[in-house]
């Protein structure tokens, strides 16, 4: 029998944080019923040869993203301000470690 | 007359993807301009619809040769001959699993439901590896499996880590991190019956005699023989070809039979001292065409399998939904 349309389990992002220290990185999706068998199932999944000691799911709809084709005018502004970087300054070498 | 060769490129685990074409609109040249500089294309970028397409079969028929990969190998848990054997199986074919998963949700950001994806493969209009269709007749077999069939895999999805579409080359990272620890466990079980009695070579022999031809044919037929590749490689989503590939996989697994102290079926396997290469023979591509079009040892089985297991989930899967519309009730009334 062929799976009834609109009964597919929601879809979690997963993120896991690899040590102690580190923040949570994405690592993938996938779909569970609900947040107690996201959890579980992502331990089973993306766990298995200790890659991390703590997980998060969200559910995907949840999160809003910049639209990509905008990408130029959200990101070029700060190319250009370099005195942003410590790089920018000369700092004389007799004065020593800053 | 039917031609098996006619129109087709077969990447492996993928092995009826035809590529759709590209377009020559001023957006098509500035994503290709993207794919040449190696920008990685992301699910809500503009991608040309042929693009998507392919991706789409080929990520799609890559997820179902996982999925339906487990079944063979499946067959063996509980007669594994040691604790040990079986838990190291099991941790294998439960990362099958996950392999399909990963692969499901790269398909899926191309907008196509993971139920659609199901739907096709349990009707039987979805394609996946044609090797899966061989069965498992004894415990060797299982090693075979591990060191020629996931050797073979490895050959073809290491490059592929470097395809141009992020989430499928961050998929097959993941999963090539793995398919390393099954091909060992393969080479383990061979190398176990081959240091074992004389049966237990014999044992050995006898399923590297049925599982060299298939697993050769797993690179897809012989480039002469390909009209699509090209499209596929100018996009990024297909590396090497099919022949480059199984030359590599003949050059890097004979000499470990060699060692094993097994013998290649085929007497046309040779030294090529000018090519520093192995010469071989030419598979049966009949055999080859006739499995995928369903007419292999196991297609049926593997089939009725899948949709016996769907079919058997579905009161659980079922009352997993429930339990979580009730719960979210019980918040809300909260």
């Amino acid at each position: 029998m062929s799976p009834k349309p609109g009964t597919e389990f929601p879809l979690w992002e997963v993120f896991i944080r690899g040590q102690h220290g580190l923040a949570h990185r994405h690592v993938g999706s996938l779909h569970a019923p609900d947040a107690e068998m996201a959890l579980k199932n992502a331990r089973d999944v993306y766990t298995r040869r200790n890659e991390g000691v703590s997980i998060w799911v969200v559910p995907s709809s949840a999160i809003a993203a910049l639209d990509p084709s905008e990408a130029e005018q959200n990101f070029a502004p700060s190319e250009s301000k370099i005195y942003r970087h410590p790089t920018f300054f000369d700092i004389p070498d007799d004065v020593g470690a800053m | 007359m039917y031609n098996p060769y006619a129109k087709r490129k077969l990447p492996m685990y993928a092995q009826m993807v035809e590529s759709g074409q590209a377009g020559d609109t001023d957006r098509d040249r500035a994503f290709q301009d993207k794919i040449d500089r190696n920008v990685r294309i992301e699910p809500r970028d503009w991608m040309p619809e042929g693009y998507r397409k392919t991706l789409l079969r080929q990520i799609g028929q890559h997820a179902h040769s996982e999925i339906v990969g487990q079944l063979p190998e499946g067959n063996w848990i509980t007669r594994a001959p040691s604790l040990q054997r079986k838990a190291i199986l099991l941790a294998k074919v439960q990362d099958e699993a996950g392999h399909g998963l990963y692969l499901y949700c790269a398909a899926e950001t191309l907008g196509k439901t993971r139920d659609e994806m199901t739907e096709e493969l349990l009707a039987g209009k979805a394609k996946y590896s044609s090797i899966f269709n061989y069965p498992t007749l004894t415990w060797a077999d299982v090693g075979m499996i591990g060191w020629l069939v996931d050797g073979a895999a490895i050959m073809n999805q290491v490059p592929l880590q470097r395809c141009s579409y992020g989430p499928y080359s961050r998929a097959m990272i993941r999963i090539c991190k793995e398919e390393s620890f099954h091909q060992r466990q393969g080479f383990d079980i061979v190398r176990a019956l081959v240091e074992g009695t004389e049966d237990q070579k014999a044992m050995a022999q006898d399923a590297l005699n049925r599982w060299w031809w298939p697993a050769i044919m797993m690179f897809g037929p012989p480039d002469a023989d390909s009209v699509h590749s090209e499209q596929s490689m100018k996009w990024g989503i297909k590396l090497n070809s099919n022949d480059e590939l199984r030359q590599k996989f003949v050059d890097q697994t004979v000499p470990q039979a060699e060692w094993l102290g097994l013998d290649i079926p085929d007497p046309d396997l040779k030294w090529n001292e000018e090519r520093q290469s192995y010469d071989f023979g030419t598979p049966d591509w009949d055999e080859f065409f006739a499995v995928i079009k369903g007419n292999g040892i196991c297609n049926r089985e593997r089939l009725d399998a899948r949709n016996k297991a769907w079919d058997d989930g579905r009161w659980f899967r079922e009352g997993l939904m429930a339990h979580a519309e009730k719960n979210k009730q019980k918040i809300a009334a909260e």
